[in-house]
């Protein structure tokens, strides 16, 4: 057996979510366009945040606040690509 | 206590309103939505219901509103917290739409132009509970509010409630809708306050 558990991602995941990801560039998995979070169609006026892809539309990305739990669901992002400080 | 009321036609006096638990009185009728206003015409509108059998029934604009409409007067829960009294509707009742279709399903996905769904057990479809609802408060159903036509299932959150609907799968098994998949409740059933799984 060569893995550890999840608790080893601690330092890494807590360096990637601490930035602001407006500047990190998404791949849509409708089409694949590539392009910056900020440059997402963003819905407000709605039970969650909704963003939609700029070049087909698709949800890239969802986000529901509840009382003491968030929500993200990103399965219309293929990936993220995040500048480091 | 009875949510809807066809054929009652009054406000209710609002200091003995009784609202779901965390709701608030809202006079305006808010335009919720998760995306761009899809703009689907009559000519080209259809409704298609399809079984866990793969057997498909759809029906046309003008067949929709040739079936035997019922005006529904009925209280709305929004899970953004806003509820509305008295809301006046008219639509086709979805016992009228799924008397003739032969299913074994116990769940339903609804789907809308612009890919919306929802989804609820079958159970909550029926026994009139539930219409294709096409106009709103004595005219046509605007596309903000989910015109040419929306479902109707005031008795759970309004986000049931799909805009825009052009069908329903029938399904053996429960399948998350858009808001079910992202931290919203399956069932959502507002005098309970189901608004978040695990609610
Ligand atoms: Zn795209």
């Amino acid at each position: 057996m060569n893995h550890v558990d999840g608790n080893a991602l601690a330092g890494d995941l807590r360096e990637i979510f601490a930035v602001d990801l407006t500047a990190a560039t998404g791949q849509c998995s409708g089409c694949g366009y590539k392009g910056s979070v900020a440059s997402l169609r963003v819905y407000q006026n709605a039970p969650g945040v909704v963003a939609r892809c700029p070049h087909c539309e698709e949800v890239v990305l969802r986000l529901v606040r509840g009382r003491d739990r968030a929500w993200l669901d990103l399965r219309g992002t293929v990936s993220l690509e995040i500048p480091l400080p | 206590m009875p949510i809807v009321s066809p054929g009652f036609t009054g406000r209710r006096q609002s200091p003995d309103v009784q609202l779901p638990p965390g709701q608030y009185l809202a006079e305006d009728f808010p335009v919720l939505t998760a995306g761009p206003t899809p703009r689907v015409t009559t000519d080209r509108w259809q409704f298609t219901v399809n079984t866990e059998a793969g057997q498909r029934y759809d029906w046309s604009w003008q067949q929709l509103i040739e079936l035997p409409a019922e005006k529904i007067t009925t209280d709305i829960h929004c899970v953004t917290k806003w509820s509305k009294l008295g809301t006046r509707w008219k639509g086709v009742s979805l016992d009228v739409l799924l008397e003739d279709v032969e299913t074994a399903a116990d769940y339903a996905l609804v789907q809308s132009y612009g890919g919306y769904t929802t989804n609820l057990p079958l159970e909550d479809l029926i026994d009139g509970q539930a219409w294709i609802a096409y106009r709103y408060d004595g005219e046509e159903l605007t596309p903000e509010h989910g015109g040419p036509a929306r479902l109707l299932v005031p008795h759970l959150y309004f986000w049931k409630s799909a805009k825009w609907v052009r069908g329903i799968q029938l399904l053996l098994e429960d399948e998350p809708g858009f808001w079910e998949s992202a931290g919203y409740h399956d069932y959502g059933d507002p005098w309970r306050e189901q608004r978040y799984q695990g609610d």
